[in-house]
């Protein structure tokens, strides 16, 4: 290994008086002053949220409008602080999405309660929740900050679906309802 | 009362209140520009938010003086103004409320003999000042070290043990290096009395006329220095923020004080440091003289162009007094944001150990060269004391 053999002579009259190192650091400081300041003006200057941030969960709709949250409870069962509760909604027989299992009539996160760990997103079978960037949550009372459905989808917005999982099931019974290939 | 005199004491406290209101606005902003420096130095912006309705809505000017946080120190003054203030109950109230006071009296007093520019009257330079006495570093010495008993007082007051420490060390370090201020600034005197001919005494605009040849800074480097040392120690500024440091002492002798009370400690000690700068550049750094002229005949203009410019002059020169005075301020804040804080026994030693010796060596080794000058070059120009 090799050794670094560290100056240790006696100061000099010059150095003893301590002012070559407060000149020193007058300089250090003087020249972070001038540096240019990198920060960011916070309200008016918002920060570049990477991809795959994990911000407040959220509900998707797919690029069709469909809701595609089906309300399995998958969610709700392992949110680990208990801040996800679903009540089920059936869908009725005339509306579009009559194929779909079933959609939520309500949704509420209680964003004092997330700890916004994503296992909600990972455990869902529809991909239909996902932390997205909104990272400033705030409100007056406590029940502002319990979102509701139309709040989750509003945050949510659209993502782009490669599945259409319940479109092509339905193609799937609609063709073997004709008498298909099987 | 004849109304002559009416008229005379009513200009006076006119100027007083000018005076007392500049000086308590750089005690204000220099608040401000504390928060700045510091946020400079740390790699931050600093205030730049707070916004007074209508003048932030100038164009151009408005957003501008926000960003430069203008109208902070108002909002602080404000905040520290309408603050509950509460006693607390262990304390002494009469010397608690009074040490605020008595530390904030003895900054202001000073300024009374605090001369910060000149005006020109058939040819002879006359200072502005509130009071042109002989007397007048000798009083600046003595009653801004009065300040000490605001910060004894409001230790021993708060009755608790952080303040109590705090008071302490700020009288023992008071006390050293109030001695080695007072020494260090005889060679300057016996400077601005010896060579030149004319009234002796201690006056500080003889003391800056007497520079117009060269700063005395450039040629008594070791006496501005410790001047300079015991100022940072005079006004309680790091590294020598002894009665606050707040590592060990909680906050010092202002512990126990709140809202304005504790305000009126802080702006004291801002104006402290204006003052302690104003006299540093009076004594060292040539005052309100433009540039030093080295003594040599037909560059007069260089050192004093203010007397030619008529009233203009005076107002330049006062401004150019106030931007040196500025420059030192900052200066303080500089060090304040670069050093870190004395151990207690440090201060003493470098109080007691190397500057008092050394500002006593100082004035032997100036009046040997001074009384040499003297004999050499000034002989039959009698100086006044000698008439």
């Amino acid at each position: 290994m090799a050794v670094k053999v560290v100056d240790r002579s006696p100061l000099n009259l010059w150095e003893k008086t301590y002012l070559p190192q407060v000149l020193g650091g007058l300089k250090i400081t003087l020249d972070q002053m001038l540096k240019p300041k990198i920060t960011l003006q916070y309200p008016e200057e918002r920060p570049v949220i990477p991809n795959h941030y994990r911000g407040v969960p959220t509900l998707v709709r797919d690029p069709n409008g469909r809701e595609k949250c089906v309300s399995c409870q998958l969610c709700e069962f392992v949110c680990p602080p208990k801040a996800i509760r679903i009540t089920p909604g059936e869908i009725s027989e005339d509306d579009e999405a009559a194929h779909v299992e079933k959609r939520p009539k309500d949704f509420e996160i209680n964003m004092l309660r997330c700890i916004y760990c994503g296992m909600c997103q990972e455990v869902c079978p529809e991909e239909a929740i996902f932390l997205q960037d909104t990272y400033s949550v705030s409100g007056y009372s406590r029940e502002e900050l319990v979102y509701h459905k139309a709040k989750l989808y509003e945050l949510g917005g659209t993502l782009p679906d490669q599945h259409y999982k319940w479109d092509r099931k339905k193609e799937a019974a609609e063709k073997a309802a004709a008498g298909g290939h099987h | 009362m004849p109304p002559e005199l009416i008229a005379d004491i009513l200009w006076k406290v006119l100027f007083a209140v000018i005076f007392v209101v500049v000086i308590m606005t750089f005690a204000a902003y220099s608040v401000l520009a504390e928060r700045k420096v510091a946020s400079w130095i740390q790699g931050r912006v600093g205030p730049n938010r707070t916004a007074l309705p209508g003048l932030s809505a100038i164009p151009v000017i408005g957003p501008h003086l926000v960003k430069m946080g203008i109208w902070q120190p108002l909002a602080d003054g404000v905040k520290f103004l309408f603050k509950e203030d509460p006693i607390p109950g262990h304390v002494n109230k009469l010397y608690y409320c009074l040490a605020p006071a008595i530390a904030l009296i003895p900054a202001l007093t000073t300024m009374v003999v605090l001369p910060v520019g000149q005006y020109t009257v058939d040819g002879i330079a006359h200072p502005i000042v509130l009071a042109n006495i002989d007397i007048g570093i000798l009083f600046i010495l003595a009653v801004s070290s009065l300040g000490v008993y605001g910060i004894v007082i409001g230790g021993w007051a708060a009755n608790s043990k952080y303040p109590y420490f705090g008071g302490i060390r700020s009288s023992a370090q008071m006390i050293s290096y109030e001695l080695a201020m007072g020494m260090s600034i005889l060679p300057v005197f016996m400077w601005a009395n010896g060579t030149e001919p004319g009234l002796g005494g201690l006056s500080l605009f003889n003391v800056v006329t007497s520079q117009q040849a060269m700063w005395l800074g450039v040629w008594m480097p070791v006496p501005a220095f410790i001047f300079l040392t015991a100022l940072f120690a005079e006004t309680n500024r790091l590294p020598f923020d002894m009665p606050e440091s707040e590592t060990e002492l909680v906050g010092g002798f202002h512990t126990e004080y709140g809202s304005f009370k504790f305000g009126l400690f802080f702006v004291g000690e801002y104006a402290h440091m204006v003052i302690g700068s104003a006299v540093f550049t009076i004594l060292f750094l040539g005052g309100w003289n433009f540039l030093p002229d080295f003594g040599i005949d037909g560059l007069e203009w260089l050192s004093d162009p203010w007397s030619r410019m008529g009233w203009f002059g005076s107002v330049l020169s006062v401004l150019y007094f106030i931007a040196k005075t500025m420059f030192f301020v900052f200066f303080f804040m500089w060090v304040r944001w670069t050093l870190p804080r004395f151990r207690y026994d440090q201060v003493m030693n470098l109080g007691w150990k190397y500057l008092v010796p050394a500002a006593l060596a100082c004035i032997f080794i100036y009046a040997l060269i001074i009384g040499l000058i003297d004999i050499a070059f000034a002989v039959e120009e009698t100086p006044a004391i000698v008439q």
